[in-house]
């Protein structure tokens, strides 16, 4: 895995959009899709605190992406698992997940995958866990009756088939799940430790994540910050591409 | 007219790069219309998984609701209380010229004048919606004749009336049928005035306290009759007093029903009312403040910035902006609490889905560089045509 620590909360965001960025103009992208991340059911799509209300608030309305193009699970469908499927179906006609961009519960979960997930699991019905149900009270003014107890969510499986996988971390609060994650063995009760057998991964965090971590680990990761941030060096424009694609055969050191 | 059956069909509008005014605020949004209408553009995406049309660049400048102004005697060369044969096209005239303004709206407003005036010009005004044409007609503005003698003001003294024992049934006489109009400026202090306000309000007319010598307690009698206007304030009412307060009281008497709003039209030109004293008014009651022209027929001089000692008052069509009075607060007085006045917050003066698609595109000095009505370019600054 790369871990990549910056200081706060603004930068890291920051270095994961540049990583992003060089990773789509390096995709080349032409009539691609990409996909999204499960959602709670039970919420209607209009609801301030919806996926589909997040995603258009914090995406899709600052981009030109064509509706057609997007994919939200619908917690409203009749059937569920059937959605579930479908969602699956339409990953593998797209072509597979490029990059996986996820976060990290404070319970160690990937997506809704909640502990005892299965490591190999795919998109499917999760009843969530009193840890998550907590952390997402914020968003119903902290009142617990109002929160979804049940979501529909990408498996962990779906996400290691995933041809690289980031997961963003900040705070505190989220510090010893992320010492968990990559400091302890592989476990089912920390679900993003299944990244350790990714070929790929990347940890964005910021200094308060790490706080769990030892010593030794967050000192040879920011010894390898100069490395790491030539990956977020912007690239020429697509239309130069030609020029671009011998410069990235020289790839950066890699771990 | 607007919406219907063929809106779903209809070409989706874009405005970018724009600050749109929207619940108090100047924000970073986009601005979505279709068939006439503001656009939710969440709905569009997810449920229609539709884009845009046509996307416009608004280059960094303010949208914000058309202009309502609801006094308004006429201007370049027309007076609307002129009883010509063709008021229509006096009407339309001024409707054409004061898009330039922003203006997206109007109460064309007669002074006081003769019953045969009233009956020859009220039914030549019919309620019109705006378009490339003009700015919409909401309804009349009838200031007078049942006003104060002592605070006339510009009103002629002959034609000045009081309810005589038939009160309503004299107003009727008076003015003709009621259908075109909008608002009436009365004052409260007549005989049988409650009754008539009550009799107007019942009928959805607006009622307007002004031209009145009213003190406290009278014009609250009015306000729980129904009046819910105050025409000019300050102007042709009694002054201020700190044991009377007059008029001007309304703004922050506790006597008045629950939950109910008086509106309050100011001529925020810096000549009808010193900038201190419109800043008095303001921050008793900010949400009142409904910024209007008056204007007479002579209206037509060019915008500009009026220097008063030490304020600068900008004049720009509407919206006067007084130094230390937020941006968002002279918009909102110039469109929003005019639309709330006469209970059509739903479809005008705000940016809000669902509503009429009339807006100004406004440069931060606010001055106008476009404006549109039913989501069509009906006017555009001459720097900004290409």
């Amino acid at each position: 895995m790369k871990l990549i620590i910056l200081d706060h909360y603004s930068q890291a965001s920051e270095w994961a959009a540049k990583y992003i960025r060089n990773r789509i103009i390096q995709f080349n992208p032409g009539p691609e899709k990409y996909f999204t991340l499960g959602l709670p059911t039970g919420l209607p799509r209009d609801h301030p605190e919806s996926y589909h209300s997040f995603m258009w608030n914090n995406f899709f309305k600052h981009i030109d992406i064509h509706p057609e193009n997007t994919h939200i699970l619908d917690g409203n469908a009749v059937d569920l698992q059937a959605e579930c499927d479908a969602f699956e179906e339409k990953i593998k006609a797209a072509g597979g997940i490029e990059l996986f961009v996820g976060g990290i519960g404070p319970d160690g979960h990937i997506a809704f995958n909640e502990p005892g997930s299965s490591l190999v699991s795919r998109t499917r019905v999760k009843t969530l866990a009193m840890d998550t149900i907590l952390a997402n009270a914020r968003f119903f003014d902290g009142e617990l009756t109002k929160v979804p107890t049940m979501a529909l969510t990408v498996g962990v499986g779906t996400v290691m088939d995933a041809r690289e996988v980031m997961i963003l971390i900040t705070g505190a609060h989220k510090a010893f799940a992320l010492y968990k994650a990559i400091e302890e063995g592989v476990n089912h009760m920390w679900t993003v430790s299944a990244f350790q057998q990714h070929p790929r991964t990347v940890f964005v965090c910021d200094e308060d994540a790490t706080l769990e971590l030892k010593v030794k680990t967050v000192k040879y990761f920011k010894g390898l910050m100069l490395v790491h941030n030539k990956l977020v060096d912007p690239l020429y424009s697509i239309k130069e591409k030609e020029t671009e694609k011998s410069q990235s055969s020289k790839k950066p050191y890699s771990d | 007219m607007r919406g219907g059956q063929g809106a779903a069909e209809a070409r989706v509008l874009q405005f970018t790069n724009c600050r749109i005014l929207r619940g108090g605020k100047l924000l970073r949004e986009d601005l979505w219309v279709r068939g006439g209408r503001i656009l939710d553009p969440e709905k569009l995406f997810f449920e229609e998984r539709r884009v845009a049309d046509e996307r416009r660049d608004c280059g960094g400048c303010i949208l914000a609701p058309g202009f309502i102004d609801v006094q308004i005697n006429g201007g370049f060369g027309v007076d609307f209380s002129q009883a010509t044969e063709d008021v229509g096209s006096g009407v339309a005239l001024v409707a054409r010229r004061i898009l330039s303004h922003g203006v997206t709206s109007f109460c064309p407003t007669l002074v006081t004048s003769p019953p045969e005036v009233y009956h020859k010009v009220v039914p030549q005004i019919p309620v019109k919606s705006g378009g490339p044409h003009g700015a919409g007609v909401l309804g009349l503005h009838l200031e007078g004749p049942f006003i104060s003698r002592e605070k006339r003001g510009a009103h002629p003294e002959a034609h000045l009336r009081s309810f005589e024992a038939n009160a309503f049934q004299d107003l009727l006489a008076t003015y003709g049928p009621l259908d075109n109009v909008r608002i009436v400026t009365l004052a409260p202090e007549l005989g049988h005035s409650h009754e008539v306000i009550r009799e107007l309000t019942t009928r959805g007319i607006c009622v307007s306290l002004g031209h009145s010598v009213a003190d406290l307690r009278a014009a609250e009698d009015a306000v729980w009759s129904g009046a819910t206007f105050i025409t000019h304030l300050f102007n042709a009412m009694l002054p201020f007093h700190h044991r009377d307060p007059g008029i001007v009281g309304l703004l922050t008497s506790d006597r008045l029903p629950a939950g109910r709003c008086i509106f309050y039209g100011m001529i925020a030109d810096g000549t009808h009312t010193n900038p201190a004293a419109l800043r008095i008014a303001h921050r008793a009651h900010p949400q009142g403040l409904v910024l209007v022209t008056d204007a007479i027929p002579a209206l037509g001089l060019g915008n500009g910035r009026h220097t008063l000692g030490q304020q600068e008052v900008e004049v720009d069509g509407l919206t006067a902006y007084v130094a230390g009075c937020s941006v968002e607060s002279a918009l909102e007085a110039a469109s929003l609490h005019p639309a709330q006045l006469l209970g059509l917050e739903k479809s005008k003066g705000t940016l809000d889905f669902g509503a009429d698609a009339d807006f100004v595109v406004l440069d931060d000095s606010l001055h106008v560089q476009a404006t549109y009505i039913s989501g069509e370019l009906v006017w555009q600054a001459e720097a900004a045509r290409q």
